[in-house]
Parts: C-alpha cells; structure tokens; sequence
C-alpha cells in the first residue's frame, strides 16, 4: 500500500514526463532574464532548446539542474522538486557546461576518476577506463585535459557527464567551436545515448542541430515563444518565403530595396540565393509583385527554412518586448 | 548587419603615438583598479594598519610585565619591595602563589614573565645587615622582553629601600637580588626565534593554499561543474582542507627538525603533544584561508585578505614583539588569532617542557577559532549560482 502512495516521488513516475516546470522566472539585479517559462519533456527525448545569445537559455537548464533557484513558478526534474530537492536531482543529471569545467590541470583518467568517485561508482577506475576507450580516448587518457584539442575537450566533457550513467542531459551548447566532422559524430552519440531511454535537453545555436531534435523549443526574451516538433514549429510559423536567385550584385541591390518594404517581414542572404518571407501571404505577394517580372531574377516559393522562423519569432518578440 | 561598419572611415593619428598607447593602457588600469573595491581599500588598509599598529601597539622596551610575587614572610619591606618593583613601571604583580610549585606552574604556562621570591626571615635579616638575598625568576624564553626589565630592577629597588627605610645605601647593597633567567640562561635569541619561525612559515604558507582554492575554482570555471555535483560544502572544505594538513605538517617536521639539527633548539617537552597540537595549528590557519576563499571574488582579493591577516599575525602574536608589553586592546587583538596561541604553545613546550594541562587553554582557544572560521566557510559557501 504504501509503496503506491510512494510511487509519485519517485524519477520518472509521472507519467513519462522527465521535466515538467511551470511558470519559472529568474531576476537578476531586477531583470527578468526567463519569464513565465512551462516545458514538459518527455522521457527519451532529445530536446532541442534554441534561442539568441542572452534569451535565458543557460538560465533555464541551470534552473533543472539546482544551480539556480527560480523566483517564482514550480516543477520537477525526473519527479523531484527542482526548489527543494536538488540534492537528489543532481545524482541523476549529467551537465556539460557551456564552457569547458572540468580540471585542465588533471588528465583526462584523473579527470573521470574523480566524477566517478563523487557520484559513488563502485569502481571508478574501471569506469573512467570504459569510459576512455567509449570515447576514443585511448592513447589520450594521461594528457591534460587543459592540452586536448576542442573537439576531443567536448568529447570528454560529454564522457564525463554520461559516466554516472544519468537519466538525463542538460548540454548546453555542447558543439559551440567544434568542426562538423566531429559535430555529426557528436549527434550521432546523443541519438544512440536516446535511443537507450536517455532523456537529452541540448541548448544549441545551430539549425541544422535543432532538426536533429525529436522536439524543439525557441525561447527569446526570456519567454519560450514556440515548441513541438521542427515540422510543427514551421507549419506554427504562417510564414510565406520566396527564393530568389541571382548573381550577387543583383542580389545585393534586391536586398536593400526589399527591406521594410510593405508586406516583406524579413530578407535574408543565403549564399547565392535571398530569402524573402512575409506573415501576411497577400501583403508579401503585393509587395514583390514589382520584381517578379525581373528575367535577371529567379523566384521560386519555397517552405521557410527553421532560421527563417526564427528569425521571424525574434523580430516579432523584439517587437513585443519594446 | 552592414551597420558594424563605421559609414565614414575615421581618421588616424599621425606618429608613433608612445605616450599615447602608454595613456590608453594607464587609463584601462585606472578603471580596474575602480572596479577591484577591495584592492581599492588595501590601498588604504595596509599603511593604516602599519602605522597603527607600529606605533600604538608595539613597544620593544615593554613594560607592565606580569609577574608573580610568592612572599615566604609578611613584612612591610615585603610590601615596600613590591611597590618599588611596580614603580619601575616594567613590572605589574598579577599573581601571588602560596607555593614554589604554584610559581613555577604559572612560569611554565607563561601567565608570568616574572617570579619574585622574598624569603622568610628577610626583613629580619635586613636589618640586622645580613644582606639577605632575594630571587627573581626571569622567563627568559624571550630575551629582549627580560633584559630591559631586569636591567632596571637592581638599582630601582635599592634607591627605594633606602629612600623608605632610610637603611644606609653606603655603597654595599643592603641585600641581594639574585636574578636567575630560566629556560633560555644564555639569553641566545635563536631559542626564541626557531620555535616562532615554526608558527609564523606555517601561517603564511598554510593561508595561502587554501585561500586560493575556490577561487580558484570559480576564476576556472570548474566550480559550475561541481556544484551540479552531488557533493556538499562540508564535503568540499574537508577535502580541501585535509590534504594541506600534511603538507604542513611536514613542512612542520621539517623546520623543527632544522631547528634542533643546526641551532640546538631543545624539546624539552613531549614532542607528541608538540604533533598534536601543530596539526591543530595547520588546521586553523587552512581552516581561516579556506574561509577568505568563499568570501573572496578573485584569486587577487584572496590573497589580499590572506596579507591583511598576516600583517597583525606578524606585529600582534608575540613573534617579532613582546606581547606582554603591548597595550591592553592590541593583547585582545592578538587572542583572537591563531599564531599568538600557538607561540606560546610551541615555546612552552620546546624550551619549558610545558604539558598539555598547562596549554589547555591555548589549545582550547584555537580549536575554537578554528570552528568560527569552519562555519563561516560552510555558511559563506553558495551552494548555486543565484
């Protein structure tokens, strides 16, 4: 009987909702840096959290993780309360921090060593040894962490933050600086890390890294403007987009004619092409009418790239915010 | 994103511009030192501290020194003796033990510098021009604090008896003063200094390890990676603090050893006890470093605190000055730091074979600052980043 009155508390419980939060927000200094921010993800979910530098990305995941304290709202993290219970939380989350903190004077063995005694791990030598050759460390374990390239760095902060063998990952911005070779690679570990019922919360600048997510989430301003999955978010966003192509000199001139034209909300250069894209379809259309019969320019409508949704949400909440 | 670039190009400087680079360089320090409040107020702090304490604090020809009066007989040239001694303005009689054992005791713990012992039978002896001898003992652990004062004993005293007695002071002494300087007879200062040099390395070198080491921590970036670790601040201190207690205890074993190989320091004492309490000493010192740490913002302020702590452990302890001579609030500065107990801890012991119950209170008051210094640490330490 009582183990039923128990089961609430207990990680995961909840349904299969990992976190669930409602209405957190964080002041500093008197600024709101998250306002009024509710998420729920779900367990084995890679989580993609996207927003500009300084919309309360960081904020929020140090909130999950007990490192900050919210002002007001409530939630959980994998069923416990994440105000008064996060001693608990910490021995089941695994946290890559934006910058590199592990000790860049210990090497890389020393490095895990050490995590995996703080976390209890029966053999912790055994443990970082795995862990070595999982990552393709081998060879490297005796280097200073500090001396590690930063692709390998990122490597061995996401060992060290998986060697607990936590339930869930807060990384945040885990492949800033990284090159793409070793971007992919990355992914391709956090989706295998998932498909194992790892639950993965990454916060990320890059698009092409928030279509690898099961789900995403954009936040600015410190709101979180829009979630679900990438398609979803796209079809949300009511956006209309042309591309043009063109030579570049051309293109250049179409740019800054189009922009804060009526009915074009946004102009974006992507290589040889120019993103045009507008939320009202009939103002857009009116407003480009004069260039469409240009022969040196290509037009084509098109699905609006998650940038261009983006970058719409942060104009609109730029908007809002003044 | 075209606006990054000025629209009209601004115009250079023609030269070299030495003085000019030079400028640019002392206003940015200008505008740090600003914002580093607290090295702003070392600036102020220090000389204040120096001036201060040089100059209201320490007296290197100290007087008022406490000393202990054990009268064999009841006389009133006893008493007349005493008043000539408290006249010299070096001595001030604090205690009157009933016994030879009690006066030693109270030598030993080093709650008196001075013992005077007056015979019974000396009045008598006086005056019938006997020229009885009376005893002063001398703690002569620190021979600058006892020359002085016994410097100025034998004459003081006499011109006092014969001005109050009107005994003839025809050249002959009408009695004796046999002065005897226990537990340093040679007066060599290097008996007072090794055991000193002790206290005063291990402070410094103690303080500094463990001030820097969550600064240390935060300047690198590592503490957000331990706080999202399950691990507590209590959890943190200790296993800061414990590995510097052999570091230092080493460092201890080290000078001591030096002391007693190349300038024949005695330990008279239990050099178990000298271990002991050593490691509590160490504890204390990592213990207050570890507390500058937490309330530190930089490595810098660390070690800034760590030097505004050292400077009174330095004038204040009875390291480079006699305690008993300093003035009655700078005495109450000195019981609250560490150093001050310990020295006279390690003195007692190496040079007056002192034992544990006569420290007791020394001890006591160490491990008690340590506690102090150990809850202001957890307290202090922020458990997040908020």
């Amino acid at each position: 009987m009582s183990e039923v009155n128990a089961a609430p508390t207990r990680p995961g419980a909840n349904g299969d909702v990992v976190i669930d939060v409602q209405h957190l927000t964080k002041k500093f200094d008197g600024r709101a840096v998250v306002r009024d921010l509710s998420m729920q993800v779900k367990r084995g979910t890679i989580y993609g959290f996207l927003g500009p530098n300084g919309s309360g990305k960081t904020t929020t995941i140090r909130m999950l993780c007990g490192l900050l304290t919210p002002d007001e709202g409530t939630g959980t993290c994998l069923g416990y309360d994440i105000r008064t219970q996060t001693d608990k939380i910490k021995t089941q989350v695994g946290y890559m921090t934006q910058r590199f903190s592990l000790y860049q004077d210990l090497s890389v063995r020393e490095n895990l060593e050490f995590i995996g005694r703080i976390y209890g791990l029966e053999n912790p030598r055994a443990a970082a040894r795995a862990a070595i050759k999982r990552l393709g460390l081998s060879g490297r374990e005796d280097q200073l962490a500090g001396e590690l390239s930063g692709g390998w760095k990122q490597r061995l902060a996401l060992g060290a933050c998986t060697l607990p063998a936590p339930q869930l990952l807060l990384l945040d911005e885990p492949t800033a600086g990284v090159d793409p070779k070793a971007r992919r690679e990355f992914w391709n570990e956090i989706h295998a890390l998932a498909a194992d019922g790892l639950t993965v919360l990454v916060s990320t600048h890059y698009m092409d890294e928030a279509e690898r997510c099961h789900e995403i989430a954009y936040i600015a301003y410190g709101e979180l403007l829009v979630h679900g999955t990438v398609k979803h978010v796209i079809a949300a966003s009511h956006l209309t987009t042309y591309v043009v192509s063109a030579n570049s000199g051309a293109l250049n001139e179409l740019s800054q004619d189009l922009t804060g034209k009526p009915g074009v909300d946004m102009v974006a250069p992507f290589g040889t092409s120019l993103h045009v894209s507008g939320r009202d379809g009939a103002a857009l259309e009116a407003g480009i009418a004069p260039y469409r019969r240009r022969a040196d320019l290509d037009w084509k409508k098109s699905e609006p790239s998650l940038e261009d949704v983006f970058i719409d949400l942060m104009i609109k909440a730029q908007d809002n915010f003044k | 994103m075209s606006h990054i670039i000025p629209s009209e190009t601004p115009r250079r400087r023609q030269g070299n511009g030495f003085w000019r680079k030079t400028w640019a360089v002392l206003i940015k320090e200008f505008i740090q030192l600003q914002r580093d409040r607290v090295s702003f107020g070392m600036i102020v702090m220090i000389p204040l501290m120096q001036l201060l304490l040089f100059g209201y604090a320490i007296n290197t020809t100290p007087r008022n020194l406490p000393t202990a009066v054990l009268l064999q007989e009841r006389s009133d040239v006893g008493r007349s003796i005493l008043a000539a001694f408290a006249n010299t303005g070096y001595f001030r009689v604090t205690e009157l033990p009933a016994t030879e054992a009690e006066l030693d005791r109270l030598l030993a713990s080093g709650k008196v510098l001075f013992g005077v012992e007056i015979p019974a039978n000396f009045e008598r002896a006086l005056r019938r021009g006997e020229v009885p001898s009376m005893l002063v003992i001398a703690d002569a652990t620190d021979p600058v604090a006892a020359g002085s004062a016994l410097g100025a004993l034998n004459r003081v005293v006499q011109t006092a008896l014969a001005h109050d007695y009107a005994i003839p002071d025809a050249g002959a002494p009408a009695f004796e003063i046999r002065t005897h300087a226990r537990y340093n007879p040679a007066g060599k200062t290097e008996l007072n200094i090794v055991p000193g040099l002790v206290g005063t390395i291990l402070t410094m070198t103690m303080l500094i390890f463990t001030a820097l080491s969550v600064t240390r921590e935060i300047e690198r970036g590592t503490m957000e990676n331990l706080l999202a670790m399950p691990i507590t601040p209590i959890e943190i201190m200790l296993g800061k603090i414990l590995p510097y207690v052999v570091v230092g205890f080493v460092q201890a074993a080290m000078i001591i050893g030096v002391g007693i190989v190349l300038f024949h320091v005695p330990v008279l004492g239990s050099l178990f006890v000298l271990a002991g309490l050593s490691t509590l000493f160490i504890a204390t010192n990592l213990s207050i470093g570890y507390t500058f740490s937490t309330v530190a913002q930089n490595q810098l302020q660390a070690m800034q605190m760590s030097i505004m702590f050292f400077l009174p452990n330095i004038l204040l302890s009875g390291f480079m000055f006699p305690f008993a001579g300093m003035p009655v609030w700078a005495q109450w500065v000195g019981e609250m730091l560490p150093l001050t107990h310990y020295l006279r801890i390690v003195r007692s012991i190496m040079l007056k074979g002192a034992t544990l119950s006569d420290l007791h209170y020394d001890a006591l008051a160490m491990a008690g600052l340590m506690l102090v210094a150990m809850t202001i640490a957890v307290t202090r330490f922020r458990r997040t980043l908020d």
